[in-house]
């Protein structure tokens, strides 16, 4: 699988992972992203995967990922015990995002972090004009079935960061589609769909 | 009770096995099944661990009772392990009574079977015995073991013993240690042994009776914490068996009872009372982690080149899932690859066993894997 085939928005993670590197991929789902990484980086990856087809279709591809989700089950991991954490979009979805995070580069040296923005100005706009709960590309789910339960834009993700004490590597704003977005933290607060976080603590 | 079938090879001739309890056995035999063929490489070998009262008869018919194998839903030519593919093993555990030493075999040095002067037997004493008998196979690594229940209680004991003979390895719905809760169900089978008059102190073998309702008992007991309360409700809820009406006696009036009597009775025809006593004490003298200060971790040290896959089930509250995460949070501590799932079925312990398709769909998955990176055609 060539580097194209990826999905946009792991391509982006792909990017940030050095060859040869130690990676647990925090929510892996039908593991792609550990797939492509063993074949192209040379990584050693493991995965966590809450859905049981997820996990299956990992195991069968030679992946080795256990059942389980970011709040109950990064406790049990060893200090340092990876190069890189990945939790891609899922931050907003866990109950306790401030010890998940921390919990990432407790576990690895370093963190790859990827949020919806909730502070995209046309989530901002259907607030502000439809008096609703934003339903657009990037969060597609109406507020009663989402499992999005602790929304954050891109300046509250780097508030919480600077609080902690965290460093941030790399800081890659971009669209629902993947594409790279050349902007400051505030002009992108306003206009990517999402963005990625390189962190180190 | 050895049986007329079945393989068989003696060791630990020339050399006693030593147990866990300090105690020396010599020699020791082995009842064996084997499926397949070793290739010339010698790598497609998979040991197929047993659980308390199983045997080796995992894919042939039973020569006591005539029944299937135990295992033949996943085990057989084009089966999930392909007897056409691999080079199957299983062996009777060590204590157990269908053709490998256990107490009602006849001890040498009195000519009588042993009784209760059979020493004491642990888990690891058990895979000490399977590792001798993979010597005398002349296997020397194993492609794949896999076990549930008490037979994955053996495949961490060789994680923990033996893992530079293993490639990949897989433990269904079990425990590094017996819960207060697993001893005490134990010990309640134990005493309905001891209690029935027929057991004589462990001596019944030179008597005409044997303590046939203390284990019928003791089955009767531990099948019921083999099965979920859904499962039992499904299957029987407050039905009644052949009649209209309560009885007001203690006849089996209802279904259940009549079912529960029925494993009990099936059971003493197959099963030796005293090995139920040592199997039973083995596996409640299981703590891994005790070995290591607490550390189960530590015990898997070895282990990090051997590709593992932990499954539990959601109705087992024998060996529930929590026992099982903990083995899975030790082997990643270790470093040691795996993966675990938390497996929906309603049957309670004994969904290892039964038809659980997703089971078979991540054994699957594993299975081809492990055959890949061992360089096996899939």
């Amino acid at each position: 699988m060539t580097m194209t085939n990826l999905r946009p928005d792991l391509k982006l993670i792909a990017n940030m992972i050095e060859p040869g590197s130690r990676v647990l991929d925090v929510g892996c789902g039908d593991g792609e992203l550990l797939e492509w990484l063993g074949a192209n980086r040379d990584v050693d990856g493991r995965g966590i995967e809450i859905s049981q087809s997820g996990v299956n279709e990992c195991v069968a591809k030679g992946l080795f990922v256990v059942q389980g989700d970011a709040d109950n089950d990064l406790a049990e991991y060893p200090d340092q015990c990876f190069d890189y954490v990945i939790l891609s979009k899922t931050l907003q979805a866990v109950y306790h995002p401030r010890e998940v995070l921390l919990s990432l580069l407790r576990i690895g040296r370093k963190a790859v972090v990827t949020i919806p923005n909730f502070g995209q100005w046309k989530v901002r706009s259907s607030l502000m004009f439809r008096g609703r709960m934003p339903v657009t590309k990037a969060l597609e789910k109406t507020w009663y079935n989402t499992d999005n339960i602790h929304f954050c834009t891109i300046l509250d993700l780097f508030d919480l960061i600077e609080a902690e004490g965290i460093t941030v590597k790399e800081f890659v704003p971009h669209s629902a589609d993947g594409t790279r977005l050349q902007m400051s933290r505030g002009r992108a607060n306003w206009f990517a769909d999402q963005a990625l976080f390189l962190l180190e603590k | 009770m050895t049986p007329a079938t079945g393989q068989r090879a003696t060791l630990f001739e020339a050399e006693p096995l030593k147990l866990d309890s300090g105690a020396l056995l010599s020699p020791v035999n082995v009842g064996f099944e084997t499926y397949g063929t070793l290739n010339a490489e010698r790598s497609n070998a998979i040991l197929i661990c047993h659980a308390l009262t199983g045997d080796q008869f995992v894919a042939s018919d039973h020569p006591i009772t005539g029944k299937p194998g135990w295992w033949t839903r996943l085990v057989g030519p084009g089966k999930l392990i392909d007897t056409d593919k691999y080079f199957v093993v299983c062996s009777n555990v060590l204590g157990s009574c269908l053709g490998t030493t256990g107490p009602s075999e006849t001890n040498p040095a009195t000519g009588k079977p042993y009784g209760i002067d059979f020493p004491v037997i642990t888990i690891r004493d058990m895979v000490r015995v399977q590792a001798a008998l993979l010597d005398h196979l002349g296997v020397e690594t194993l492609m794949a073991i896999i076990g549930g229940s008490m037979g994955g209680m053996q495949v961490l004991e060789w994680l923990a013993t033996y893992p530079e003979r293993l490639h990949s390895a897989v433990a269904l719905a079990t425990a590094a240690r017996h819960t207060a809760q697993n001893i005490a169900f134990h010990e309640v089978g134990r005493q309905s042994v001891m209690a029935d008059p027929g057991w004589r102190e462990g001596r019944y073998y030179d008597h005409d009776s044997k303590p046939d309702k203390g284990l019928s008992v003791a089955r009767m007991t531990a099948h019921i914490t083999y099965l979920s309360e859904d499962a039992l409700t499904q299957k029987f809820g407050r039905n009644l068996q052949a009649r209209e009406a309560v009885t007001f006696g203690f006849d089996a009036d209802f279904q259940v009872e009549s079912y529960l009597r029925h494993q009990g009775s099936t059971f003493v025809d197959r099963f030796d009372a005293n090995s139920y006593l040592y199997i039973t004490r083995a596996m409640d003298y299981l703590d891994i982690a005790g070995r290591h200060d607490g550390r189960l971790a530590d015990a898997f040290k070895g282990a990090s080149h051997v590709r593992c896959c932990v499954i539990s089930f959601t109705s087992d509250w024998l060996y529930p899932t929590a026992e099982n995460k903990r083995i899975v949070h030790a082997l990643n501590a270790a470093g040691v690859p795996v993966s675990f799932a938390e497996i929906e079925a309603p049957h309670g312990h004994d969904s290892f066993l039964l038809d659980v398709p997703e089971m078979d769909h991540m054994l699957r998955g594993f299975m081809t894997a492990a055959a890949r990176t061992r360089g096996l055609a899939p």
